[in-house]
């Protein structure tokens, strides 16, 4: 299954990219899945998705709790907490 | 008609700020923003409203937000207009990097903003006056 997964702000900044297609492994089919399979990459991913770090994420630019189900296609976005306003 | 402007901060968190950038999702953002003022046509009388907030590089004084709100009631017009600044700030994509003379930093989210979004949990049953 591939996703399309965005990284914003500082997140993006510490992981050195903003946006890249991820090819899930059989049995990823969660937000949480995804944010440790992305951590396995280790070093600054490790660091960056780490789970003491508060982080957010959207489905389909949709808030997103870490067990909401992914599909192929979906896009999917990490990000801190928001600060606008 | 209530209305309120945000804008940048020349002190934040103890240091000078000479500039601010703020980031959002391109697609998200206006969503979330559509979704927040949505809800507060749901809970007060609103006749119209208005959100505005920029992107990009910004300057202290320079004007970030405005929320404007037009209503039969001044209560509504106050009270919607608060809350979709509350919200605006915990729930729309928006990221603040400062430029402070120690090098750039982004801004944390604070309690603060969240405990005022909290306060609008459940809607209010009686309309003001």
């Amino acid at each position: 299954m591939k996703v399309r997964v965005l990284f914003f702000a500082s997140l993006r900044e510490q992981v050195g990219r903003a946006a890249e297609e991820v090819e899930l492994p059989a049995g990823v089919a969660t937000v949480a899945g995804l944010r440790a399979h992305l951590m396995a990459r280790g070093g600054a991913w490790g660091a960056a998705l780490a789970d003491g770090r508060r982080l957010r994420a959207a489905v389909n630019q949709d808030i997103a709790a870490p067990e909401a189900a992914l599909r192929t296609g979906d896009e999917v976005a990490f990000f801190p907490p928001v600060t606008g306003g | 008609m209530a209305s309120f402007v945000g804008l940048v901060r020349d002190r934040n968190d103890g240091a000078a700020v000479a500039t601010m950038t703020l980031e959002h999702y391109p697609g998200m953002t206006e969503k979330a923003i559509a979704r927040i003022v949505d809800e507060a046509r749901g809970r007060w009388q609103v006749i119209d409203c208005t959100v505005i907030h920029r992107i990009g590089e910004l300057s202290p004084a320079e004007q970030i937000v405005l929320v404007a709100v037009a209503s039969g009631h001044r209560g509504d017009a106050f009270a919607a207009c608060e809350f979709i600044m509350d919200f605006l700030k915990t729930q729309a994509p928006f990221w603040k990097k400062e430029a402070t003379p120690d090098g750039a930093r982004w801004v944390d989210a604070r309690a603060s903003d969240d405990a005022a979004a909290a306060r609008w949990a459940p809607p209010p049953n009686n309309r003001a006056a």
